[in-house]
């Protein structure tokens, strides 16, 4: 039930299509050729035959996500997601989902730092419905002030609802905007709300038709449909917009050098269980040297995914001093990607002392190497994950779209478990310790509001608890 | 032997009549005498089993609530002679996927395996049901994570607001309880405790099972009998009686120093058996069930900006139900968000929905549903649900007709039998103005 749905991490799963596009099984697969085509006005097509249900999924991309905002404007892009319901001329406000409803259809719309999507699943007989109705709304939105208005006060009760009434969500958005000092990512996608606050009808009209052109959208389709079907379709329906903009250049300032560890304290009364977080500006996909997200990747699982991960063996079965702990990457973003690791204290244990042996265990790792076994069953883990992803149509068109609007190819991601299999622990660890630096990281607290001794003891240690032995051994 | 019974899922849109996508459901009974419902589909080499037995957190003994939801975490901690790392590392080992979680009255599976290692995994999955271990170190870890879980919800101002709703409904009756317990239950559980409930709740009767994907009724059935077959017949888990739900208004402030205030109000519903409750059900999906478009998502959401999300819904236990609507709005609006959908609620009671609307919802309703079935993951849910509750194994070929057969004035009945404004129990969490308690 929430709709206009906003999602600020992805997963890291761009698995599930190496399956599907992949050699291995051919057998298998009723049709699993992913076709991509290029419209003459520049528009992308990418359509993924998937015939178990007479249904389609369809979206929208448009290269354009919060990290594109101009400065003061935070939220833009998530703002303008939400007006883009808000109609046009032949559709008017709130028509856009009644239609697809009347069709049997559903739909809906997300904003990331790096991309902009609208989707419809619906019966295939109505693709061009829907491709009609998203073609008309990429060159005629019409907005009034009473809307924008109005949808202003839903995006601030979104905020709301989403990180403010949440002590966690808080501390995620406190923790992201220390990780990164200089590049977008440090934003929210729904934007602070002084931002937000001001954003204005003239700013979405603006930042719409710089963005909003077919040369800068990628469609996708996965379903019950034909390549050569879907094609005919969107030249139908897409093939005649114009590009009312140049090609938009995406321009965001890079990070500089990281020198300091950052450190994030943050109390609050709500908080009933602490919490210890670390993250690590990373390569992502797109940019990294090759190999080398996937080697990350690897790692990050080996070392903190699940039960039989290496930190949940020594630090939750073994030394019991956390009651969880984990880590993950997240590469699937355009610019940077992130590692983290968190974990939650056992009880009578301090921050101090977990914090502590953190830095000790991830010291020990990235010195000594992870076990060739844990290696090996990490990508295992992941190559399997991919197979488990192919059952879900909606996902499947999203990692596409995801990928392909952050700058990964198709190719990519048919190479993806090629890579991950043949990731070594040598180069998973190397890849790790590149990362893996104080000076290139957030440690964020997340404590109970009443002074208690614990965080007392982290408040006086402060900022100067950064630098520990175990992590300096490791640089 | 399978029972073999064809049922078509068929797309009414408007004028056109899609061509029919069959679903084909197969009635698996096993020589040991085990049944399930199983839709074949090769499309992608994988397995997914939902099951449930009968029984759960409503059965909690007083002192040790919590201890259906802690056995569900503690299936997957070591089996027979494996303990938990072994068993974990099995499980990866085989990327199988297995989940439990334990509801009111059922105590649910999930289980998902890749065709490469279906026998192995389905071997993994008998184990576990059969013989899970109980050793303490795995025990007293569990323990730590359930009660930070426990102590984490406890600030969550979704989740406190629920819960005090829930209270407001069915007072000291075990529905109002979290099904994740107590801190002092979670304390109190014992291997014991956990062996015993284990042999009383895992029975052949009240044993559903539905299965999707990559396998075949022979195979299917040979593995079921191995993974289940083995299980005694009865169950040692009592009913629990429905709660009485007091018909009078209440409302409950709960302050919180939050934005926004977070509104729950609701009354007794209707069980999944009534004969009004598909047209109840459309009659909610227009109110507030429905999303954009829906009543309460209009007014509230897009024509005043009160909230992002409003809505209403409906939720069923084996012998009660229950009708809510939900909100979160700027702490100085609540009053204002209150009033309206309590008057959205008020005049769907009094006058129904339009001919419109009640069309639009139909053919909405008729076409999507194969969208809850188009994926192995949903088909095996979707299975289990219609076992459970009795509709039928031709229900999904049955459904569509009997929504496109509703009249207007059958669902204006329904929705003046399903909704009685003068009886909403309210919620308010957060800092909300305009409202006074009652």
């Amino acid at each position: 039930m929430r709709h206009r749905i906003l999602i600020s991490g992805l997963l890291a799963l761009a698995a599930a299509l190496t399956v599907l596009l992949g050699p291995r099984d051919p057998a298998r697969a009723l049709d699993l050729k992913a076709k991509e085509y290029e419209l003459r006005n520049g528009l992308k097509l990418v359509v993924i035959p998937d015939h178990r249900a007479p249904v389609v999924t369809h979206m929208v991309w448009y290269r354009v996500g919060a990290a594109d905002e101009p400065a003061g404007k935070s939220g833009l892009t998530h703002f303008l997601e939400h007006l883009m319901f808000k109609g046009t001329d032949k559709v008017p406000a709130g028509e856009f989902t009644r239609i697809v409803k009347r069709h049997g259809g559903q739909d809906n719309a997300f904003t990331t730092a790096d991309n902009t999507a609208y989707f419809q699943r619906i019966a295939k007989e109505n693709l061009g419905l829907v491709m009609r109705l998203e073609a008309d709304r990429m060159q005629n939105l019409k907005l009034t002030s009473k809307d924008v208005e109005t949808e202003r006060e839903v995006i601030k009760e979104e905020r709301r609802m989403r990180t403010e009434n949440n002590p966690r969500a808080l501390f995620a958005e406190r923790l992201n905007a220390a990780l990164f000092v200089a590049h977008p990512y440090r934003r929210p996608i729904v934007g602070w709300m002084d931002d937000v606050r001001r954003l204005r009808l003239s700013d979405a009209m603006a930042f719409y038709r710089k963005y909003y052109t077919p040369a800068n959208a990628i469609v996708v389709v996965a379903g019950d449909v034909e390549p050569g079907e879907v094609l005919k379709l969107a030249e139908k329906h897409y093939g005649s917009l114009i590009n009312t903009a140049p090609k938009a250049e995406r321009v965001r300032t890079r990070e500089p050098r990281p020198l300091a560890a950052r450190r994030v304290v943050m109390r609050d009364a709500r908080v009933k269980a602490p919490i210890i977080q670390r993250m690590y500006v990373a390569p992502a996909y797109p940019r990294a040297k090759k190999g080398e997200a996937h080697a990350l990747e690897v790692f990050a699982q080996a070392f903190g995914e699940g039960a039989t991960s290496l930190l949940y063996r020594r630090l939750v079965v073994g030394e019991r001093i956390a009651t969880w702990a984990g880590a993950w990457y997240d590469g699937n973003n355009r610019d940077y990607g992130t590692i983290g690791i968190y974990a939650t204290p056992a009880p009578g244990v301090s921050m101090e002392r977990l914090e502590a042996r953190l830095d000790a265990l991830i010291g020990e790792v990235l010195e000594k190497g992870l076990p060739e076994k844990d290696v090996k069953r990490a990508a295992n883990a992941l190559v399997a994950e991919a197979t488990y992803a192919l059952d879900s149509q909606f996902y499947l068109a999203r990692m596409v779209g995801d990928a392909l609007t952050t700058g990964s190819s198709l190719a990519d991601i048919r190479e993806w478990e090629a890579r991950i299999l043949k990731v070594t622990p040598e180069r998973a660890v190397a890849a790790a310790r590149a990362v893996m630096r104080p000076e290139n990281s957030v440690t964020g607290l997340l404590l109970k509001a009443e002074p208690s001794a614990n965080a007392a003891d982290a408040r006086a240690k402060g900022p100067a608890a950064a630098g520990k032995p175990a992590r300096e051994k490791a640089e | 032997m399978t029972v073999r019974a064809i049922l078509s899922l068929c797309l009414f849109l408007l004028a056109a009549v899609a061509p029919a996508s069959a679903i084909e459901i197969q009635e698996v009974r096993t020589p040991k005498g085990i049944t399930a419902w199983l839709v074949e589909d090769h499309t992608v080499p994988l397995i997914a089993m939902d099951f449930s037995f009968r029984g759960g957190a409503a059965n909690d003994p007083e002192d040790m609530r919590g201890l259906a939801n802690f056995l569900s975490a503690m299936l997957d901690e070591g089996a027979g002679e494996m303990k938990s790392e072994a068993f974990q590392s099995r499980m990866e080992e085989l990327a199988m996927r297995m989940s439990y979680s334990a509801g009111q009255e059922y105590f649910s599976g999930s289980f998902r395996t890749l065709t490469r290692n279906r026998d192995a995994s389905f071997a993994l999955l008998k184990l576990a049901l059969n013989a899970p271990r109980f050793d303490e170190k795995p025990l007293e870890r569990i323990r730590q994570q359930l009660l930070v879980s426990i102590r984490r919800k406890s600030a969550d101002p979704d989740h406190v607001s629920f819960m005090a709703f829930k209270k407001l409904l069915f007072g000291n009756h075990p529905f109002a309880r979290d099904t994740e317990g107590t801190e002092a239950g979670v304390k109190a559980v014992t291997a014991r405790a956990l062996r015993d409930l284990h042999g009383r709740l895992f029975a052949r009767s009240g044993l559903v099972i539905a299965v999707a994907g990559d396998i075949d009724a022979k195979t299917l059935s040979r593995l079921l009998d191995e993974v289940f077959g083995d299980l005694p017949e009865k169950s040692g888990m009592p009913e629990v009686a429905p709660p009485e739900i007091p018909p009078g208004p209440r409302t409950e402030i709960i302050s919180r120093p939050i934005p926004q205030t977070l509104i729950v109000m609701g009354h007794e519903g209707m069980v999944r058996s009534d004969p009004d409750f598909i047209p109840a059900y459309v009659a909610n999906f227009i109110l507030g069930g429905g999303g954009f478009g829906s009543r309460m998502t209009e007014e509230v959401r897009e024509k005043r900006g009160l909230a992002y999300s409003a809505y209403s819904a409906m939720f069923t236990y084996r012998r009660v139900g229950v009708f809510f609507a939900s909100a979160g709005t700027r702490n100085e609006k609540a009053g204002e968000a209150v009033r309206i959908m309590k008057a959205e609620i008020a005049r769907m009671a009094k006058e129904g929905p339009t001919e419109k609307e009640l069309e639009e919802a139909k053919t909405y309703l008729i076409g999507a549903y194969p969208l809850r079935f188009d994926s192995t993951t949903k088909v095996a849910a979707g299975l289990l649900a219609i076992q459970r509750e009795n509709l039928g194994i031709d229900y999904i070929r049955k459904r569509n007709d009997m929504i496109r057969a509703l009249t207007l004035e059958q669902v204006k009945a329904a929705a003046a039998k399903l909704l009685h404004p003068e009886r909403l129990k309210t919620v308010l969490l957060g800092q909300p103005q305009g409202v006074g308690a009652e």
